[in-house]
């Protein structure tokens, strides 16, 4: 007990100590990037030691039984620690050559062995019925629930609202009732929200889901809690919780954004979001699939039918039937997006990869300041536009 | 025994006891290699689990060096989950399952029980070649392209990724058998060549736990060879088991491995019950209490440990009724481990303790096995669970059960029985220190990682926000205090090597059949068969003897009796 506090006082002022910075920089000589992400989601500061803020309807329930437990573990490690101390002070032998014999060889007691059986057993029983009622709300969404799809993906996530909109972020209402049907392309992930103390595997090929009110206005980090490979820990995004008014006017804006986005840009959105990006590279490195540095008018040589060029006609096929002409040298392994796309989506796309993807030159922007598409591919995408109309499957 | 006593109080011990004993009975590496000698096999399954060791904690610190800082401190994202796969496959199947039954325990559990050797000795040396086998196709793959599944192997990433998987699950596949092996053994041995008079309920509790170990062993491994084997054959030819898009399931592959590998936390920890159980009736010169409670407790957590494995499933798309199940049998499980720590401290009251360097591991493993136990109460529970599932307070509480609970009590029982296997006493003072620094290590490493898990921090994540990194550099701090303490504890051990013989035969005063023989143990372990009239925990007779700087034994006419000969 005297250890736990001890060290949960060492902990919060080395920390606090460690947060100004004074032995960080002695204790760290290695100078590293400020998190390696260009825009990690913030942590608002929680009131309590232990648990993020309380941001859901789950939070009182689940804070609930870890604080009850919290208490009967310390209850329980303070007898522990006291009946180790006074023990071995009591009963501590002077030295072997003493040979003393002990005070008492009783070694058995049913009476006792049955109270410290009860006891404990009554304990976790009602700690059981506890938990099976909060698990019975957390997997019980309500019929009237908003439902977003989530989908997750080596490493990103995407959501797509009922309005049609996909967006790299989860946005939701203030007070409503929302659902997340949840899927993954590739590999498991795990939907975490630990402000809204909700976790749901995302596991390929079925649907799964969670669902929760969200009770406080801001913006809350989202996880991968499922291990997936090289970038697991970089597969973040962000809930934004706005009030019921201000998340109509959110989805509508995002919408009219789609739509007067020049195609060069939306073609780099969809770039980003449909998963080209993880097998098209820009730079000119092979990966699963050929790069996109100087693509356009470049001369290929198709698996079986001789050499082509380049155009925008053999890009719209490829995003539609891949397997149509196969470049030679890599797998027949890209998904069709017919139907997954809309036209302006695959008019960006072809626009996109013959002009910035293909030179290397950025992309023009749109004048509005706030309509920047995100540079960084391996970085969540914060303010970034959101999409109309199309997304991976 | 090297220490001579040549009172006349004192009956000699046998002649050939001065010189002849197990280490030195024959010489030249192939009487190692080839050796049959359960001892022999004790000692070179301990050189290698310590060597494993060794190894596992270097990944560690590598892994707590890179998590100073978030993004890049001194690898790759790809190396950093290179090494954390590493360290928990080596950790777990390298050190912490073979750990207490196939080191300590093969060198013990025919000493105690009173017998020559094991029932299959051949096969108790086969079971150490596949251990070699195993782990040289674990660690191969380091040259090549270490696996970075972590160690738990999940599909689809693990029939995916292009680092060889293949050579690790070959690996653990191999290893399995090595440790089924070693529970058949055990098994048999304890029916079969137990000595006149050694009934059940006269065995020591370690050989309780040894035995339902080696249930679990021969029961559950199979589970996992077969599993990996499917993995492995979906790699190579794509069958489709595991794999969605083959019309596999990617939760049937955490059933199978759970299945086995739930059971398998209690490989890891049920022996180190039976390891704290003989130190602390040791140490506190007092019967120990509750015996069968203690002794039945571990069967049950052996039975009831194969139906929980769903708990590891809460948030995977498991159905409610099933985890709803899983979460009540896992809360009954607290109720026998609960009986056992109950007992210890009830064998405390009113004896007399020897705080020495074996009952400090006991008392240190008492606390931090209370903490990993109580924790799991919290995981236990389903809602609570959703929230900290896969995050750092999982880390944290299986650290506290797996490294301060089966390894603290691996290295008491290694200070422990380490006189009796080498016949010298290490440096007492550096034994203590090494063993407090280790306590403050271990709960500066893994206590700040509960705050992070309950805050929301992710396993398994080589980026973090830089609001947990002041708790990461606690938790850093405490990785390199342990990698000090066990260099300390490394340096005493090997030095006492080097000196001549000194341990007494029995220098603890335990009662057990091994403290019978001289230290360390003749090839035949005793000079005259035991015979067993009493419990493993009666300490009356034993008479710590100055001379012999040990115990011997009162013969019951009131006369001492050397330690180095047998009781009856």
């Amino acid at each position: 007990m005297n250890t736990m506090f001890a060290l949960l006082l060492g902990a919060r002022l080395l920390g606090a100590r460690l947060l100004g910075g004074e032995l960080l920089g002695r204790l760290v000589a290695v100078a590293a990037p400020a998190g390696g992400l260009a825009d990690p989601p913030k942590v608002p500061p929680s009131p309590s030691f232990w648990m993020p803020n309380s941001a859901s309807n789950f939070a009182g329930a689940t804070d609930g039984i870890f604080d009850a437990l919290l208490w009967i573990s310390l209850l329980c490690m303070f007898g522990l620690a006291l009946a180790i101390v006074s023990f071995c002070r009591r009963y501590r032998a002077t030295s072997r050559e003493a040979n003393e014999a002990a005070e008492s060889q009783v070694d058995h007691s049913n009476t006792l062995e049955i109270t410290w059986s009860i006891i404990p057993l009554f304990v976790v029983i009602g700690v059981f019925v506890v938990g099976f009622k909060q698990f019975v709300d957390l997997k019980t969404p309500p019929r009237a629930a908003y439902e977003v799809h989530a989908t997750g993906q080596r490493w990103k996530w995407g959501f797509e609202y009922p309005e049609g909109l996909t967006h790299p972020e989860l946005h939701v209402p203030l007070g409503k009732d929302v659902r997340v049907l949840i899927q993954s392309v590739d590999v498991i992930h795990s939907l975490y929200i630990p402000e809204f103390r909700v976790k749901q595997d995302a596991v390929p090929g079925r649907y799964t889901e969670l669902w929760f009110k969200p009770t406080q206005v801001g913006t809350f980090p989202i996880y991968c809690a499922e291990y997936c490979g090289t970038s697991h820990s970089d597969m973040l995004s962000r809930v934004v919780v706005h009030t019921p008014e201000d998340f109509q006017a959110w989805v509508a804006e995002e919408i009219r954004k789609i739509e007067a986005m020049p195609l060069a840009e939306l073609g780099e959105l969809t770039f980003n979001q449909a998963g080209c990006s993880t097998c098209h590279s820009l730079d000119g490195s092979a990966k699963v699939g050929p790069t996109f540095k100087g693509v356009f008018g470049r001369q290929e040589k198709i698996f079986g039918q001789g050499t082509i060029v380049v155009d925008e006609n053999y890009l719209r096929e490829s995003i539609l039937e891949p397997q149509a002409k196969l470049v030679e040298g890599f797998p027949p392994a890209m998904p069709t997006f017919k139907g997954q796309l809309s036209d302006r989506r695959i008019l960006g796309l072809v626009e996109y990869i013959k002009t910035s993807a293909s030179t290397g030159e950025p992309v023009p922007k749109a004048a509005a300041p706030d309509s920047a598409a995100p540079e960084n591919k391996d970085a969540p995408p914060s303010n970034s536009p959101a999409d109309a109309k199309g997304g991976h499957p | 025994m090297t220490s001579p006593s040549a009172t006349a109080d004192v009956l000699a011990p046998p002649a050939e006891s001065d010189s002849d004993n197990y280490l030195t009975h024959d010489k030249g590496i192939l009487s190692w290699l080839l050796t049959l000698d359960h001892k022999r096999i004790g000692v070179m399954y301990l050189m290698c689990v310590l060597g494993a060791f060794a190894l596992g904690g270097l990944f560690a610190l590598l892994v707590r060096t890179e998590l100073l800082t978030p993004g890049k401190t001194i690898v790759e994202h790809d190396t950093y989950n290179q090494l954390f796969t590493l360290h928990g496959a080596v950790m777990v199947f390298l050190v912490i399952i073979p750990g207490i039954p196939a080191a300590l325990g093969n060198f013990v559990l025919p000493l105690q029980l009173g017998a020559k050797d094991v029932a299959f000795p051949r096969l108790n040396l086969a079971s150490w070649y596949l251990w070699v086998v195993g782990a040289l196709f674990l660690v191969a793959s380091l040259v090549t392209n270490a696996a970075d599944t972590g160690w738990t192997f999940y599909t689809p990433y693990s029939t995916t990724t292009t680092t060889s998987v293949i050579p690790a699950l070959f690996g653990a596949f191999i290893l399995g058998f090595s440790s089924i092996f070693t529970g058949l053994n055990f098994i048999t041995t304890m029916h079969k060549l137990r000595p006149p008079g050694m009934t059940w309920f006269r065995m020591p509790l370690f050989l309780w736990a040894l035995y339902s170990t080696a249930v679990i062993q021969v029961l559950a491994t199979p589970v996992l060879a077969i599993t990996l084997l499917l993995l492995i054959v979906e790699r190579f030819v794509g069958i489709g088991i595991f794999d969605p898009a083959l019309g596999g399931d990617p939760v049937l592959f955490q059933h199978f491995f759970w299945f086995y590998s739930h059971p398998a936390v209690y490989i890891m920890i049920v022996p180190a019950f039976g390891v704290v159980s003989e130190i602390i009736a040791s140490f506190s010169r007092k019967r120990i209490f509750g015996y069968k409670f203690i002794a039945l407790s571990s069967v049950a957590i052996a039975i009831l440990g194969f139906l929980v494995w769903g708990h590891h499933l809460f948030v995977s798309g498991q159905s409610v009724l099933a985890g709803t199940i899983f979460s009540g049998i896992t809360f009954l499980i607290a109720i026998p481990t609960a009986i056992k720590v109950f007992n210890w401290i009830a064998t405390m009251y009113k004896g007399r303790i020897h705080l020495d360097t074996p009952m400090l591991y006991a008392l240190f493993f008492l606390w931090v096995f209370s903490i990993g136990g109580l924790t799991g109460i919290m995981l236990g529970v389903m809602s609570l669970d959703v929230h900290l599932h896969d995050t750092y307070f999982v880390v944290a509480h299986f650290h506290y059960v797996m490294m301060g609970g089966a390894v603290t009590a691996f290295f008491g029982g290694l200070h422990f029985w380490w006189p009796k296997m080498f016949g010298r006493m290490y440096d007492e003072k550096w034994g203590r220190t090494a063993c407090g620094l280790l306590f403050v290590g271990l709960n500066l490493t893994f206590f700040p990682q509960f705050i992070l898990g309950t805050r929301g921090m992710p396993r398994r994540y080589y980026n973090y926000l830089p609001e947990f990194q002041p708790l990461h550099q606690l938790s850093s701090m405490g990785a390199y205090l342990m990698g000090i303490a066990f260099l300390i504890v490394a340096i005493y051990l090997l030095r006492s090597l080097r000196k001549p013989m000194d341990a007494p035969a029995n220098p603890w005063g335990a009662n057990t059949l091994e403290w019978r023989t001289v230290s360390p143990p003749p090839y035949y372990n005793f000079h005259e068969a035991p015979e067993v009239a009493e419990g493993p925990y009666e300490y009356a007779d034993w008479v710590y003897d100055k001379r012999e700087r040990g115990y011997v034994r009162k013969t019951r006419g009131g006369t001492p009796h050397p330690g180095t000969s047998t009781g009856s």
